[in-house]
């Protein structure tokens, strides 16, 4: 049985490495964030000067504040318009229905660089301009493909006998949808709503061209600061950032579990 | 509780007749089975009623009231379908709870009634399970608690036993039967197992390419079949064809069949005689019939032998005739053994060619 320790070895090893290769870089930003020497110097000097100063850089903080609540507007206007999308489609037939879905895709594939491009053109078209309210939009406009695909995934599995059942027990079609239908479908949404999240937080190129020097998320203004010269307090917010959503995803797992079906 | 009647219930799905001028009267506190093979329009006939599909043309009413354009969650009907289509994200005890909630119940009442309906089901101490919790006849129970506890006027079943295996659905079929007996409600149940509907039901109504091929009590469709279809699809029969003789055929080698009283047709006309496969006597004996006026002779093909009865395949002028005898204790025939047929008029059907 020496091969299938050997195995067993191997198989261990290669998880360490996959672990390491994904979270190494992150591990080394955050040290680095309580480094003193500001060029990545060891031998490590422990210090939280960095975050210190981070609070007194009122652009990153403002950025920041930006970032996340142009998220969580997205999210959840993606979330309850991608889901209603989505229950439409499942449930009707009408015209054109087909060709409705198969244009839903596609934005997912266009490169974000001339999604961007086009949505500059044209909310300068259409007089929205740049700025907040124009990264928002963009931002709902990119969430959106990824929620219906998500939550319309999982009503793929959804029996329409229970529609069915509940509708022969008197309930009316809001009732139906409430108590039977949205149970069902929630992890997809929330699933739909964590993409979306992702999608805004994580937004650099549209929201770069969107952005003006007031109005800007975080992503581009760590970008423009990486331009002016490169400050550990970028290595500070960004670790906050990390531990922040991993804290989420964690607690999305532990809802997963407890809320799934089985 | 209430009766329900359909009259000249007409579906067209594109070039399909799902339904094609159906009539049958579903009396108040009846137990009616839907009896037809697949694709024969039992399902879209229930469906109807239920109010999940509007009929192109015809009327529907329930308790006399006019339905046919109200949709499924104003009818007042309670439904169990196929796969039982619990809400997998409540308790069973929500699950039945569910449509007096819907309808804003008080919470005490909803709980005494839901617990009436799961005593009734006999499912009192599993309220706190969630469905997946369940076995299938479990499932089943909980399937009918909810349909019931809202007191519908009436009763659809959906091929509702088809999911569980034999033995359980043999249970199924008594305790389904006792709750039916219990609360009067009129019930409408659609099965293609021809035992179910024979062992349930107080009326049957056959469907094929749906039509109403024949409807009526159990015993009358089955000793009086009006159709081949009819003779063939609820149970066994031997079919002879041939021209009519008036209250009898003669086949075309001569042979006369003689029909019992009743349906006579007029001569000349092409018909066919039906002949129940346990109706039939077999043995060796070729002397004069006592009273069984019609014989065949032909030769034993082919025995399977099932414990309490015996089949016997006879071979007779190309057709393969099937006779079932009682495991009496009498000698058994022999494959390739000629032998003699014989059976009485009163045993044979007389069904016009269509």
């Amino acid at each position: 049985m020496a091969t299938t320790r050997i195995l067993e070895a191997l198989g261990r090893l290669y998880i360490g490495l996959l672990l390491a290769f994904l979270y190494l870089p992150i591990i080394i930003m955050a040290l680095m964030s309580f480094n003193v020497s500001p060029f990545y110097q060891l031998p490590f000097e422990w210090t939280t000067e960095w975050y210190a100063s981070l609070w007194q850089n009122d652009q990153l903080i403002a950025a920041t504040w930006n970032s996340l609540e142009i998220a969580v507007i997205t999210t959840l206007t993606s979330v309850v318009l991608g889901s209603a999308a989505s229950l439409a489609l499942y449930r009707y037939e009408f015209r054109g229905k087909k060709v409705l879905q198969a244009l839903l895709f596609p934005p997912i594939a266009i490169p974000w660089l001339i999604t961007g491009t086009a949505m500059l053109i044209f909310f300068f078209g259409v007089g929205i301009g740049r700025g907040l309210f124009a990264i928002l939009l963009g931002h709902v406009a990119l969430a959106l493909p990824y929620v219906i695909v998500v939550v319309s995934a999982r009503l793929q599995t959804f029996a329409p006998e229970l529609e069915e059942a509940a509708r022969s027990l008197g309930a009316n079609q809001w009732q139906v949808t409430v108590r039977v239908t949205l149970p069902w479908i929630m992890p997809g949404v929330i699933a739909g709503g964590l993409f979306a999240f992702a999608v805004s937080f994580d937004q650099f190129v549209v929201s770069y061209f969107l952005s003006t020097p007031g109005q800007t998320t975080l992503p581009v203004e760590i970008y423009a600061a990486i331009r002016k010269g490169f400050t550990p307090e970028i290595n500070a917010v960004s670790t906050i950032i990390i531990v922040v959503s991993m804290a989420l995803m964690l607690l999305t797992a532990r809802f997963f579990k407890f809320g799934g079906e089985k | 509780m209430a009766g329900v009647q359909v009259s000249d219930v007409s579906r067209i799905f594109g070039a399909h007749k799902a339904l094609d001028d159906v009539t049958i009267d579903f009396a108040d506190g009846g137990f009616y089975a839907l009896l037809g093979p697949s694709g024969s329009g039992k399902t879209t006939l229930l469906r109807q009623i239920a109010g999940f599909d509007f009929p192109d043309s015809g009327r529907i009413s329930i308790g006399g009231e006019s339905v046919e354009r109200v949709p499924v969650e104003k009818r007042r009907i309670g439904m169990v379908f196929q796969n039982y289509a619990l809400f997998p994200n409540m308790s069973v005890a929500d699950n039945v709870a569910f449509g007096l909630s819907v309808r804003g119940e008080a919470k005490a009442v909803i709980a005494t009634e839901v617990q009436r309906a799961l005593d009734l089901v006999q499912l009192a101490k599993l309220g706190v399970r969630r469905p997946h919790q369940l076995s299938g006849g479990q499932r089943q129970r909980v399937a009918l608690a909810r349909a019931i506890v809202t007191k519908p006027r009436v009763l659809l079943l959906d091929e509702p036993l088809g999911a569980l295996d034999k033995a359980l659905r043999v249970d199924m079929q008594i305790e389904l039967k006792r709750i039916q007996r219990e609360i009067g409600i009129t019930t409408i149940f659609v099965t293609h197992d021809q035992e179910e509907a024979l062992t349930m039901s107080d009326r049957i109504g056959i469907l094929r390419d749906g039509r109403l091929v024949q409807e009526g009590p159990p015993e009358e469709i089955y000793d009086r079949p009006k159709s081949e279809f009819a003779a063939t699809f609820l149970g066994d029969a031997n079919i002879f064809r041939g021209d009519t003789t008036g209250n009898g055929i003669r086949l075309p080698d001569g042979t006369a069949i003689a029909a019992g009283a009743g349906a006579t047709l007029a001569a000349g006309t092409k018909a066919s005689c039906a002949v129940r496969p346990e109706r039939i006597r077999i043995g060796t004996d070729t002397g004069a019939a006592d009273g069984d006026a019609n014989m065949l002779k032909g030769q034993v093909s082919k025995r399977i032998f099932a414990g309490n009865n015996s089949t016997y395949f006879v071979e007779r002028a190309g057709q393969t005739l099937k006779v079932i005898v009682q495991n009496t204790g009498a000698d058994r025939l022999a494959e390739g053994q000629d032998v003699v047929l014989r059976w009485s008029p009163e045993s044979t059907v007389l069904i016009a060619a269509t």
